[in-house]
């Protein structure tokens, strides 16, 4: 399955609904393209949903870091919501749990927004 | 327990969609071999990452070039090489992702998940000057219960 994005805005907080796989290719594309989306419409708090995504590749992770820095280097902030066991695996034996602020509810998540 | 080796080779052309295959393959070899989920899932995304490697870094994407998947079996492990036609690299010239200062970095993980959810991981070069990935993976019924290898 490809990826898919919903997007949606809740209490001043772009969130993106991912469903499917962030891989070499469209997934890492799809998830490129949105963040640059919105961070040109002017959106700097953004938290991507991972609720829904059960495989992330070499690819896809250099894509999170990719947003990461792109939505840093115009003083904003993008978090990660509900990682699945595979992709909190995979960003823990990277080390990226320690760059990336990783949250499991969201409605604590959208508040940690500064 | 299997009495031969079995061996299987696939040329894949330097394309995206080789990626996916590669990693269909492998896993359907994998389970069939008797790797739990799990394991399965690992395997096929090291194999995942070797044609990644060989498609971007060897191959530079050049169609023109070929990627060789091979796939050996014998009574204790599981042996996958991908060779692909490029210049060839030396493992210990690849930067550390796990480095503060690569942290950042946008690429550069895919031969550290290759040694990370392999048992044995190794770059040599290829006949022809590419690069060969190989990757081990001990079969479930020759590891005992306590972790280690069954003596034979």
């Amino acid at each position: 399955m490809t990826l898919q994005a919903t997007c949606r805005e809740s209490g001043g907080v772009a969130v993106v609904d991912f469903s499917g796989k962030i891989t070499l290719g469209e997934g890492s594309s799809i998830l490129r393209r949105t963040v640059r989306d919105l961070v040109e419409q002017g959106h700097r708090k953004i938290l991507l949903n991972l609720s829904d995504v059960d495989y992330i590749d070499s690819s896809g992770i250099g894509e999170l870091v990719t947003a990461f820095t792109m939505v840093r280097n115009v003083k904003g902030e993008l978090k990660l919501l509900q990682l699945t066991k595979r992709v909190h695996d995979i960003l823990q034996i990277t080390r990226l749990f320690t760059v990336f602020d990783v949250q499991s509810e969201e409605d604590v998540a959208l508040r940690s927004f500064h | 327990m299997m009495a031969t080796a079995q061996r299987i080779e696939v040329t894949l052309e330097t394309r995206l969609e080789s990626v996916d295959l590669a990693e269909s393959i492998v896993m359907r070899v994998a389970k069939a071999s008797g790797f739990d989920d799990e394991d399965v899932h690992k395997i096929g995304m090291a194999v995942r990452e070797g044609v990644i490697n060989a498609y971007n870094y060897g191959n530079q994407q050049d169609r023109q070039k070929k990627i060789l998947l091979t796939v050996e079996l014998d009574p204790e492990k599981m042996v996958v090489r991908v060779l692909d036609e490029g210049k060839g690299f030396e493992l210990a010239e690849v930067p550390d992702p796990l480095c503060e200062e690569n942290l950042l970095r946008t690429s550069g993980r895919g031969l550290f998940l290759m040694r990370a959810f392999m048992d044995e991981f190794t770059v040599q070069r290829g006949p022809a000057g590419g690069a060969e990935v190989v990757m081990v993976k001990s079969l479930p019924r020759a590891i005992s219960d306590d972790g280690r290898h069954q003596q034979e």
